[in-house]
């Protein structure tokens, strides 16, 4: 009872159209490329989302802080110092000055955001550079790269923000440019682990068999593979550097009063701590909140990121 | 430059002829140093004095166990890691010189991996992949992807279905199609399959191995299959090398080395083969033992301390890869008239 | 005086990881003693059921469905405690890759005097003891030596044999063997199957190998057990299944073999297209988009399993026609129509 051989089943047989060779339901659904599918996931990811809703809203307020705030963030007043949080004029209380706190810690979202974000952006260029440079062409170059990298590894991050800024000299200049010397290396690390991992893959292999040059091969096969894990490490970065930051500020090496920034607000109302213990500790709920955004955000951000085969 | 030539001729393109062999590999040496706990420097052998030839249209088998220096043999091959000496002739040009740089070698010689997603760029359709090796030889950007969809087609992959798609978004099947496709996008005339279909299903690789067979027809390719599995080496090759710890120890026509072996170590693999048949089952392994590690291996044979034929003559003298029959070489003293093995041959019956 | 009771009886069993069915209804029975392989390809659920039977899955993310009973015990109604006692006590696992069995900072003989000393009350002496009893069992040259080195100083054969001492450290009734050749070299497998083959006969162990290797399975096993998409589709003797199969798919199975080939250089038989998307399953029998002698029956209605003969029990319609196609000999075994996507 052998079926007869039809030229289809021929076909078949040879693969040249095997229609059950896909799933069914794979059949028509189109591609949505690597960064639909992240999107598609992240969207999914409840913890994810909340924490970028929460980063916007923060973002939005400190573009827009100038004209919404309800009160001049800078106008103290001698009578009105230390009000409570709930205050009928100050909702959330007034400072040792007797400044809105709802006004100065909107305004002070600018600055803090400003030197937590960009050490980490400007570190984020420089270390994969020096990263997949190492990582990518190897031996010797590999060598001096990570060992100087290396140095850097000697002191806490804390330290060293600290010293460098000592040197440089209070201003928040150079607080950002301390503090992307302490993410440089950081990121350097992880870029070249990753790419290194990425150049012994088959495929790097199958590409220079193709007689790729190097710098194609960085170019098309390296740098789409390596920057995406890179990019969720910085942004894990960020609340480390929001911290760093409001830290620097706080020693009075970085914003200088009477600018709104919520590490120096922290240290200004250092006295008050026993006062109004609920106002003073603010600005730290605030650095603390956009931080752990940041963190969860970045978790998502990985979790997405992981192709599963 | 059609993308499927209408002339399958395999001497298309040809230099030396038919008789020249297609690549002739000869003294082919590659040490690894590794240091191991407590600072002592060694030496993986991982290739150690390894020559052969491959003839034009044939498909030559290697088998090997872990360690025996196959997969070394072909990136040795493919240059992607720099031999310590030896020579590569391809079609009888030595290849990494002026003549025949690597560059011009690799458009004719192509190479399949054994995993099919580490072998294909995650961030890079299925088309794209394919298309990358013609874009970065100066073909036009929409000729290289017309051309990447001709192959998708020819592999058994729908174009329309398939181009688009990322390498998670397919089964491992057809992962190695893409892979078979994008090893002949630059048309080559040799293609290295180093364990191509061991990852996959016995009936996807049965449908793969078909494939291969329908495209060296139709191209007509040389194939080098590295594989661990003698029943799909002995369906696909014309001819089989056995290795072991960096040495060929047979080399001959599949049929004379899988039904007749010359060399114990052959006899020992296909034995280790396990039989189909339930009312006969093996009842004794020949080898006892894992393959021992290529640092250090024994002197003399690299297969006596293991062998059942072993004399004490094996452990002084290197076995030389002799003629024993038509196309067959065997490096055993057992089977080498006046090698002082007792078991050899007399010299006037091989002559 | 009532038979004894089977080592392992699995009833119905169904296993689902969110709406993905991967076991579908799994009736199987290995009787004490018994070698039984079940076979299939990735996505078969053949590990699946295996881990089943210890029920290694996330509580949370799976769904285990169907009576599973090992060793005398209602593996559904053991506690967490319980559980972990049989596990490793009643019944053990090996897996493909031993690495992952073992803690790669201990000695491979702490850790299986440990797993001893956590099931027994006996001295450490008696417990390295018996460690090296176990590693003479499964014939690990120079043991005592052996034993105290590290997982990663052994080479795969012997890991794999330790991982097998380690398994019958606590001298479990059932062994459990998940692929525990495919990683190893030819010359290796086959020292491994017999020694299976051997701790079966002189230590009355049942045995359920998992393998995609038809080979390995016909070396090991008393019987065999074919799986095709979360379904047994065959069960009989190793005699009875290899050299007489009644299933379209464990007959294409049979004929895609390299070794099967009529020719050199002749085209492989191939069962066309893949396995179903187990998320969607097609009503009617799961093998019937890639099967010969499909008809329109096979499309609606999943066929019953049906007995042959004694012990060879077939889930297909059409199992005559099957047997008679494959005793015609090697004639091309294709799909009659092609199949609509």
């Amino acid at each position: 009872m052998t079926a007869p051989i039809t030229a289809a089943s021929m076909a078949l047989d040879g693969g040249v159209l095997s229609a059950g060779d896909v799933a069914p339901e794979a059949a028509f659904v189109p591609s949505r490329g690597f960064w639909g599918h992240v999107g598609h996931r992240l969207v999914r990811d409840p913890v994810a989302m909340g924490a970028g809703a929460l980063i916007l809203l923060v973002v939005l307020i400190a573009i827009l802080s100038p004209w919404i705030t309800p009160m001049d963030p800078y106008k103290g007043s001698m009578l009105r110092r230390l009000k409570h949080v709930g205050d009928a004029t100050y909702w959330l209380g007034s400072d040792e000055l007797g400044r809105d706190m709802i006004s100065r810690l909107m305004l002070g979202s600018r600055l803090s955001l400003f030197i937590g974000v960009t050490p980490v952006l400007i570190a984020f260029v420089i270390g994969s550079g020096i990263g997949i440079l190492a990582g990518y062409v190897g031996g010797w170059t590999n060598t001096i790269l990570m060992r100087t990298i290396d140095v850097f590894f000697a002191f806490p991050s804390v330290l060293l923000a600290i010293a460098l800024s000592g040197a440089l000299g209070a201003g928040i200049f150079n607080s950002i440019v301390s503090l992307t010397c302490v993410f440089v290396p950081q990121i350097a690390r992880v870029a070249e682990s990753v790419t290194t991992g990425i150049r012994k893959r088959d495929y790097i292999d199958a590409a220079k068999l193709s007689g790729a040059s190097p710098l194609t091969i960085m170019r098309v096969q390296v740098l789409g593979n390596v920057v995406g894990p890179i990019f969720v490490y910085a942004t894990s970065l960020i609340s480390v550097s929001m911290i760093l930051a409001s830290g620097l500020s706080f020693l009075g090496l970085g914003v200088r009063p009477p600018e709104p920034e919520w590490g120096l607000m922290l240290n200004t109302l250092r006295t008050a701590i026993y006062a109004n213990p609920v106002v003073a500790a603010l600005p730290g709920v605030c650095i603390f909140v956009v931080s752990i955004a940041f963190n969860m955000f970045s978790d998502g951000l990985r979790a997405a990121m992981e192709i599963r085969q | 430059m059609s993308v499927i030539p209408d002339a399958p001729d395999p001497f298309d393109r040809d230099r030396g002829g038919p008789a020249q062999p297609l690549l002739s590999v000869s003294g082919l040496y590659k040490h690894f140093p590794v240091r191991k706990a407590g600072g002592k420097k060694q030496v993986v052998r991982a290739v150690d004095g390894v020559d052969f030839d491959v003839l034009k249209g044939e498909t030559l088998g290697i088998v090997g166990e872990s360690g025996c220096g196959k997969s070394t043999t072909a990136k040795l091959l493919m240059g992607l890691i720099e031999r310590d000496s030896g020579s590569l002739l391809y079609d009888g040009q030595a290849v990494g010189e002026r003549v025949m740089p690597w560059r011009s070698y690799r458009r004719q010689v192509q190479m399949v991996f054994q995993d099919s997603y580490a072998s294909l760029n995650p961030r890079m359709t299925v088309e794209q992949s394919i298309a990358f090796g013609p874009k970065v030889n100066g073909v036009p950007g929409r000729e290289a992807v017309e051309r990447a969809r001709a192959l998708l087609a020819r592999v058994g992959l729908e174009p329309k279905r398939f181009a688009g798609r990322y390498p998670h978004e397919i089964s491992g099947g057809q992962r190695q199609r893409v892979n078979i496709a994008r090893s002949l996008a630059l048309e080559p005339r040799l293609v290295l399959l180093d364990e191509a279909v061991s990852a996959l299903d016995k009936s996807v690789e049965a449908q793969v191995l078909n494939l291969l067979l329908d495209l060296k027809a139709e191209f007509g390719l040389t194939y080098i299959f590295i594989s661990h599995d003698l029943n799909v080496v002995r369906f696909i090759s014309d001819r089989v090398m056995v290795m072991y710890l960096g040495r060929v120890s047979e080399i001959g026509p599949s049929d004379t080395v899988l039904d007749a072996p010359a060399h114990p170590y052959t006899e020992a693999l296909l034995a280790s083969m396990p039989s189909l048949d339930p009312d006969n089952r093996t009842q004794a392994a020949l080898l006892q033992g894992d393959p021992p590690n290529p640092i250090d291996p024994p002197s003399g044979c690299r297969f006596h301390p293991r062998c059942t034929l072993a004399e004490p003559i094996c452990g002084e003298k290197e076995p030389p890869l002799d003629t024993v029959g038509p196309l067959h070489r065997v490096s055993c003293l057992a089977r080498q008239p006046g090698s002082g093995h007792s078991a050899a041959p007399a010299r006037a019956l091989a002559a | 005086m009532s038979p004894p009771e089977p080592a392992v009886t699995l009833g119905n069993l169904r296993v689902a990881f969110g709406k993905v069915q991967v076991v579908d209804g799994v009736d199987l029975t290995v009787e004490r003693g018994q070698a039984m392989a079940l076979i299939g390809e990735s996505g078969s659920g053949k590990s699946v059921t295996l881990r089943a039977i210890l029920r290694l899955f996330h509580e949370g993310r799976s769904r285990i469905e169907g009576t599973i009973l090992a060793a005398g015990r209602d593996v559904q109604a053991l506690s967490k405690r319980q559980l972990a006692d049989f596990r490793g006590g009643d019944v053990s696992m090996i897996f493909q890759e031993p690495l992952l069995a073992f803690d790669p900072v201990y000695t491979v003989g702490q850790q299986i005097t440990e797993a001893i000393r956590r099931h027994e009350k006996i001295s450490k002496e008696d417990a390295r003891k018996r460690a090296l009893a176990l590693f003479e069992r499964v014939r690990i040259p120079s043991p005592e030596r052996r034993l105290d080195n590290y997982p990663h100083e052994m080479s795969g054969g012997m890991r794999q044999r330790a991982m097998i001492a380690l398994a019958l450290a606590c001298h479990p009734q059932v062994l459990l063997a998940d692929e525990p050749t495919t990683a190893l070299d030819a010359t290796v497998q086959i020292q491994v199957l017999l020694l299976l083959r051997e701790l079966q006969r002189d230590l009355g162990l049942s045995i359920i190998i998992v393998t995609h290797d038809l080979g390995a399975a016909v070396e090991v096993a008393d019987r065999i057990a074919v799986m095709y998409a979360g379904k047994i589709v065959e069960t009989g003797t190793a005699h009875q299944v290899v050299l007489d199969p009644h299933h379209p798919y464990t007959i294409g199975l049979l004929r895609s073999r390299a070794e099967g080939a009529l020719a050199k250089g002749s085209r492989l038989q191939t069962i066309p297209g893949s396995p179903p998307d187990l998320a969607n399953r097609p009503p009617g029998c799961p093998f019937a988009p890639r099967c010969f002698l499909v008809e329109e029956r096979c499309r609606q209605e999943m066929p019953p399993v049906g007995e042959i003969s004694p012990g060879h029990k077939v889930a297909c319609w059409r199992t005559d026609e099957a047997s008679a196609a494959y005793r015609a000999g090697p004639t091309p075994v294709r799909a009659a129509e092609p199949v609509p996507a």
